[in-house]
């Protein structure tokens, strides 16, 4: 295995089958994956079985899919991981990068969720792409679980100077 | 322990852990560098080896730094995720678009090899 290039490590207040259920259920993740430089909540969607696809969905309604890949392992409620490629590139497997989700309860009721990007070295643009993003959905995902609000859709519009 | 408590305790230690030049300066080589060993990171130290090993305990409590075992290779890194919180508690809403003006504007006239101590 090649070293990851991100690591992202939250600590959450939640229990762990509550958090697997907020990355794989569309309805629930709606209300969180937010993307900082789009408006608009994604959806990962799959049936999650080891081998099948997975797709990083628009929900809007516009169906735009954004990032593609396949399920590699799926152990609930404890490690998904994926592959994470652009929709171009689905055929072309070295530049698919590698992201898993582990999850291990804590001490105090709380949950540590660990997010793993690798070999994303293999697709320059996906890295300058993810790495602003990866913090804001993580927070957005704490927030969710934690309070069950619904976060807004998009960045308030900057207040005039 | 309520939220609200155990939540300021995890701030309390994320500023304690950055109020030292020497852990500061390990995370800029995690930023620069990541997933690098103990070893590496020694190199670009000015202090020992066992100096090196509490400043990243004291960063890997604070989940500033998190680790990856590959092997028997304990690999650092950078874990954003606190600094954000504190991004978007303060910072985020209304004053992200002024900020990076001054911003580059102090990179401008200083270099952008300032303020790293």
């Amino acid at each position: 295995m090649t070293k990851p290039s991100f690591v992202y490590v939250t600590y959450i207040a939640t229990t762990p089958e509550k958090l697997w259920q907020a990355l794989v259920d569309k309805d629930l993740m709606r209300e969180w994956w937010v993307d900082p430089n789009a408006g608009c909540a994604r959806v990962n969607v799959s049936d999650w079985k080891p081998g099948s696809g997975w797709e990083h969905q628009r929900a809007d309604g516009s169906g735009i899919v954004d990032i593609v890949g396949k399920v590699v392992e799926t152990t609930p409620p404890r490690r998904l991981a994926l592959t994470w490629a652009r929709p171009n590139d689905v055929d072309d497997e070295s530049k698919h990068s590698r992201v898993s989700f582990d999850i291990e309860p804590y001490s105090d009721g709380l949950v540590r969720l660990t997010v793993t990007h690798a070999d994303l070295e293999r697709d320059p643009k996906m890295l300058d792409g993810i790495s602003g993003g990866w913090p804001t959905v993580l927070s957005n995902l704490k927030t969710f679980l934690e309070t069950g609000r619904a976060l807004p859709r998009s960045r308030p519009a900057p207040q005039e100077a | 322990m309520s939220s609200s408590t155990r939540h300021s305790l995890n701030i309390d230690k994320v500023f304690k852990a950055l109020a030292d030049p020497g852990r500061r300066h390990l995370l800029d080589l995690l930023h620069r560098k990541s997933g690098q060993t103990l070893g590496a990171l020694c190199e670009g130290m000015d202090m020992s080896r066992q100096a090196v090993t509490q400043h990243l305990q004291q960063l890997e409590d604070a989940n500033l730094v998190a680790i990856v075992w590959q092997g028997r290779e304990k690999l650092h890194y950078m874990n954003p995720v606190p600094l954000h919180e504190i991004y978007v508690r303060w910072i985020e809403k209304f004053e992200r678009n002024r900020l990076d003006v001054l911003h580059d504007l102090k990179m401008k006239l200083e270099g952008d090899d300032n303020d790293k101590t």
